[in-house]
């Protein structure tokens, strides 16, 4: 295991390669994640302010 | 458009109908994609002897040429969809087209920054201005560019057309990055894998390559699919199958 880890004297590059592999490609699957969910957020913000709009526009005080 | 293109492909070009076709088709492309590369990389890190020149330094292979490859793949769907874009006014096309370039702008970066960490211990230098490597950061460039362009526009499918447009121009760089080993004096080495012909590569080495390759293309096809469903959400805010999901998914 430890010679695996070691990558024979070359793990300081080996290893930042697949990190840097990994960790950008999580981040770019989680990006449109959250773009989704903050889309939906302010589009029911949206809905929400017009069917308060219309209800006020029905019933005035 | 002609009618020689069957039915189906006109109806999975509508937003409603392909927002859920992405959404079926997402989680088994990642699934397959996570499978590929634990296999891939099983065969690369552990599997696969070490290089007689190169020790085991050679092991970054199996994610820097993958991702090489991605990069000018991913770029030719690009421009192919933006062509689409251009002249047939698809809107789905603008979609993928616009949606592909952080993905590809991802793989790039990567490829150039795992060719640097490969370049230090074999070449001595981090860097160095040759032909293979000045024109991997110019496709860096280039896919910024296109993002850029698409996101400075207050109308998006303005911005859309307008980053279709440099993305079909900046089409000339692929060749250029695929030949240049070819065409000028080089620190990188030349192909190694072969599409005609036998490969240069010992086939312990070349499976783990593929499997990596086929695991790349997999995941940017699950990517493409969330993305374009994040961006189809935007575009069609004010449709009623956009509310339906907002509202379904805000009763939660």
């Amino acid at each position: 295991m430890n010679a695996f880890l070691a990558m024979g004297g070359y793990a300081a590059y080996v290893w930042p390669a697949y990190a840097v592999f990994f960790a950008v490609l999580l981040a770019d699957a989680i990006a449109p994640r959250l773009r989704r969910g903050r889309i939906l957020r302010e589009l029911r913000a949206r809905l929400a302010r017009q069917t308060a709009r219309q209800q006020r526009g029905a019933a005035p005080p | 458009m002609a009618n020689w293109i069957p039915l189906w492909v006109h109806k999975l070009g509508s937003p409603p109908l392909f927002y859920r076709f992405a959404g079926a088709a997402r989680p088994w492309l990642l699934a397959l994609a996570v499978l590929a590369a634990a296999g891939g990389l099983y065969g690369g890190l552990v599997l696969a002897p070490s290089d007689y020149q190169q020790g085991d330094a050679y092991r970054i292979i199996f994610i820097h040429v993958p991702s090489a490859w991605m990069s000018l793949f991913i770029y030719g769907v690009m421009a192919v969809a933006s062509f689409v874009a251009l002249v047939w006014r698809v809107k789905l096309a603008e979609v993928v087209a616009m949606e592909s370039a952080p993905v590809g702008a991802a793989f790039t970066f990567i490829t150039l920054v795992t060719g640097s960490l490969w370049g230090k211990p074999m070449w001595g230098t981090w860097w160095t201005w040759d032909a293979r490597l000045t024109s991997e950061l110019v496709l860096l460039f280039l896919y910024l560019g296109v993002i850029g362009l698409y996101h400075a526009f207050e109308d998006r499918r303005q911005g859309a057309r307008a980053a279709a447009f440099l993305a079909l121009i900046g089409i000339v760089n692929v060749p250029i990055v695929h030949f240049s080993v070819n065409w000028w004096n080089t620190l990188h080495q030349g192909s190694t894998v072969r599409i005609l012909g036998p490969s240069k590569m010992a086939p312990s080495m070349l499976w783990p390559l593929l499997t990596m390759m086929a695991a790349t293309k997999l995941y940017y096809l699950a990517s493409l699919c969330s993305r374009v469903r994040a961006d189809l959400l935007a575009l069609e805010g004010g449709k009623d199958w956009v509310r339906k999901i907002a509202e379904a998914e805000g009763s939660r």
